[in-house]
């Protein structure tokens, strides 16, 4: 019994479990007709470009079988790209070439990619081995982000990318996914990537963990995780916030990452996210899911909304 | 938010008339709860015998009817006989033939099963019988028996326990003893009761006791009182049936009546038996065709079809089961059901080595076609065409090696397997063979849960045998569909949080 908690443990706490996150939010919250919207990477783009949110540019979509062969004129002269799946889940299918030499594709840990290997990995996207359900696809061909240097040593050979749970429209919780070598530089945490808890107040660095378990450094760069601080916080949150008109949905996570150049970057939108960012906030996140639930009267605006959240679920950090 | 209280209504009443329509079934036709269950049964024959006399000859005899028992099986036999059995209030069976000479017999045999119905219901009220007319000798004696306990009784049952005790009296009074020189202590019974106006009727009556040889029927009285015919024993000074009494004849009308013959007699002799209680009762219902909403109308291959298919509902019971309480993943939300049906057929220890033989090679094979190049479809089509050759490979070694057990691997769903291993191929390339074990892992788990649930013989007897128990299963699975609460696999993954803060 060492291991395992007792319900009302848990339930005191106000930790969100998978059956209640999808009956009592996903289901309640989450109009059906909403999904294609965050489902489908492409149409994500196309909205958050008319919202003005920014993304990661788009090189190329390739539909059609016959048109993958022409990737490589897409990406000609461009010294990285991401190919992804456009309606993939889980961040499944997303192949990042970091590295561009003599037409020769090299993946961030340097391992090169061969032009069949591409082909292969186009091929099963447009079958739809990668999305939900398993049906047809296209793949999206993206601008490599020059990620900002200020999460340098804070994750290995992968994105640092920043989710927020925006309920309602306002950022309830917030993390940092930063990929290690047992993640294999995928920013999952079941995957054995760091999640960093942040305060929604400041931006700042709450709390850190590693396979579910408390840590305080990065494992493979021993970087102290309690230094963190995101740039742009503001930003950050506005963008996350304001994805709620975007898309309709009551219960959606925000991916995002820092651009070194372009700043906050939408890089994608979640209908169903997962509830790892409690145990990286160390916290529960019912009770502030309860909290605007709670709020009458009309729906405020994104400044005010953002607002609110900052006065409402700041937290002390826990390392 | 809306209410759940019309959700809740609905699945309590699709609980409760689950329930109610198994129990039903159980009472009303005797489908018994837990396979194997015995009933007792009794055989018995009835042997008539007469002496022909040249001529035409007629023997009429009286068939049991009786709500303690009821009729599963009979026939009558004689050589030479035409025989008819009149249906009807009086159940008859009638032998004739056209010239009998000699010492006849002819035999009525009839399996019987006791309801535990011993209460004789009255129809209707019957008529108050004419006042007996005592032979002018006896009627001052028996006048001046019933006045007395007349007087000392307050109904038809306490008069006919008077009668009965005075009847039975040792110390007989002269009244008696007079009486009784002339008449059996039954008619004399039934005679006062009759002068009293009080509904009476002599009925016939077979004690059942097993390895019983040349058995007479014996006289009873039913008396009437508040909708219920009475049995009383006046010979043996008893009131009430016994269990093993069968009422042969209440009718008042004769056991056995023979036209062209004399010398008649009818005896019994009988069996106990015990046999199947549910093949009993499917064929009570086949007796009375009243098989309606019971899979036994099927004809006998569709009938194993539906045996297959109604333990669908269980396997799928547990998988959400372990999906929302327990939290498991599975590879494939229902593989794990398909493949526990295959392991029915197959066992589990041989389907077990079997799936993962066929998959260790499938993901061997997989992993040469992903250096191809291939459409998804062309890949999992080669993949499926793959995993019948190696499905026929193995049942062709194991043909050759004597193993009789490898022949029940063409059970396995192709195309499921084929799915399955480019999933587990994908999730390989993915997230590493130690994601492929886990998922692989627990697949199986859920699925040998499921064919341990689904060949368990008394589940398998249930939901053949009462069809009501899939209303239930309906319920649980829609009450689970709406289980907020924490899968046992959450506590573990949230124990970090339980701390109190």
């Amino acid at each position: 019994m060492k291991n395992y908690a007792w319900p009302w443990e848990l339930r005191r706490n106000g930790v969100l479990n998978m059956n209640k996150r999808n009956i009592d939010y996903i289901g309640k919250y989450n109009q059906r007709k909403f999904y294609k919207r965050v489902d489908d990477k492409l149409i994500t783009k196309q909205l958050a470009l008319a919202n003005d949110i920014a993304v990661p540019d788009l090189i190329g979509v390739v539909e059609e079988q016959h048109k993958i062969n022409e990737i490589p004129q897409m990406v000609l002269g461009r010294t990285g790209f991401v190919i992804k799946p456009a309606k993939g889940s889980g961040g499944k299918g997303i192949l990042v070439i970091t590295h561009v030499e003599n037409g020769r594709y090299y993946k961030p840990n340097g391992d090169e990619v061969t032009p069949n290997e591409v082909y292969r990995h186009v091929s099963n996207i447009l079958s739809g081995l990668f999305s939900l359900g398993g049906i047809p696809d296209v793949g999206l061909v993206e601008g490599l982000i020059q990620f900002d240097p200020v999460f340098d040593g804070f994750s290995y050979e992968g994105v640092p990318d920043i989710r927020l749970i925006v309920f309602k429209g306002y950022p309830v919780m917030g993390m940092l996914r930063c990929s290690t070598a047992a993640s294999d530089g995928k920013a999952n945490l079941h995957q054995g990537a760091v999640g960093v808890g942040l305060d929604i107040a400041t931006g700042k660095s709450l709390y850190a963990v590693q396979f579910d378990k408390p840590v305080l450094t990065h494992p493979d760069t021993n970087y102290e995780l309690s230094q963190i601080q995101v740039p742009n916080w503001d930003v950050l949150l506005h963008t996350a916030s304001s994805a709620y008109e975007m898309c309709e949905l009551g219960y959606l996570g925000t991916d995002m990452v820092l651009d070194k150049v372009r700043g906050p970057l939408l890089l994608e939108l979640n209908a169903r996210p997962g509830l790892a960012i409690q145990t990286a906030n160390g916290k529960g996140i019912l009770g502030r899911l309860k909290h605007v639930e709670s709020l009458k009267g009309p729906t405020l605006s994104v400044e005010d909304r953002v607002a609110y959240a900052k006065k409402h679920f700041c937290s002390n950090p826990n390392f | 938010m809306h209410s759940r209280k019309p959700f809740f209504i609905f699945v309590a009443l699709l609980f409760i008339s689950g329930i109610t329509t198994s129990i039903y079934r159980s009472v009303e036709h005797n489908v018994p709860f837990f396979p194997g269950e015995q009933v007792q049964s009794w055989s018995v024959e009835a042997k008539v015998m007469f002496n022909g006399t040249n001529k035409p000859a007629e023997a009429s005899l009286s068939l049991p009817q009786d709500p303690a028992f009821d009729v599963l099986a009979e026939n009558a036999t004689s050589a030479g006989y035409g025989l008819n059995i009149s249906e009807g209030d009086d159940r008859r069976a009638v032998w004739s033939i056209r010239e009998a000479s000699g010492r006849q017999s002819l035999y009525y045999r009839v399996t019987l099963v006791p309801t535990g119905q011993l209460q004789v219901d009255a129809e209707e009220e019957p008529t108050t019988p004419e006042p007996y007319l005592w032979q002018v000798t006896e009627r001052g004696a028996a006048e001046q028996i019933i006045n007395q306990v007349w007087e000392r009784s307050a109904s038809n049952i306490s008069y006919a326990q008077q009668l009965m005790a005075v009847i039975n009296d040792s110390n007989q009074s002269q009244n008696l003893a007079l009486l009784l020189s002339v008449n059996s202590r039954t008619q004399l019974f039934l005679q006062m009761l009759q002068s009293k106006g009080v509904p009476a009727k002599q009925v016939s009556g077979l004690m059942l006791e097993d390895q019983r040889r040349r058995q007479q029927l014996n006289p009873y009285v039913q008396v009437y009182q508040d909708g219920e015919w009475i049995l009383f024993d006046v010979e043996n000074n008893k009131q009430g049936r016994p269990e093993n009494l069968v009422l042969w004849q209440h009718n008042g009308m004769s056991v056995l009546d023979v036209i062209g013959g004399n010398n008649s007699q009818v005896n019994f002799s009988m069996l106990k038996e015990t046999r199947s209680a549910l093949a009993t009762s499917i064929d009570m219902m086949m007796n009375t065709n009243s098989l309606d909403f019971s899979l036994y109308q099927l004809p006998l291959e569709e009938q194993s079809t539906f045996k297959g298919i109604l333990l669908i509902p269980i396997g799928v019971l547990v998988v959400v089961f372990l999906r929302v309480i327990i939290g498991i993943k599975t590879s494939g939300t229902f593989m794990p059901v398909l493949i526990a049906l295959a392991f029915i057929q197959t066992t589990l220890l041989t389907g077990l080595i079997g799936f993962l033989l066929i998959v260790a090679f499938g993901l061997m094979i997989r992993s040469y076609l992903s250096q191809l190049n291939l459409l998804l479809i062309s890949r999992i089509s080669a993949v499926i065409i793959v995993v019948i050759f190696i499905i026929g490979l193995f049942t062709l070694i194991s043909y050759n090696l004597g193993l009789s057990e490898g022949l029940t691997i063409t059970f396995f769903p192709m195309i499921i397997l084929a799915w399955t291993i480019e999933r587990m191929s994908i999730l390989w390339e993915e997230e590493g063979p130690k994601s492929v074990i886990m998922s692989g892992g627990g697949s199986l788990f859920v699925a040998t849960l499921a064919y341990l649930a689904m060949s368990n013989t008394w589940i398998q007897y249930w939901v053949f045998n009462f069809l009501g128990i899939h209303l239930v299963i309906l319920a649980m699975v829609l009450v689970m569909g709406q289980y907020t609460g924490y899968r046992l696999t959450e506590l573990k993954r949230f124990k970090p949080l339980a701390e109190e803060k």
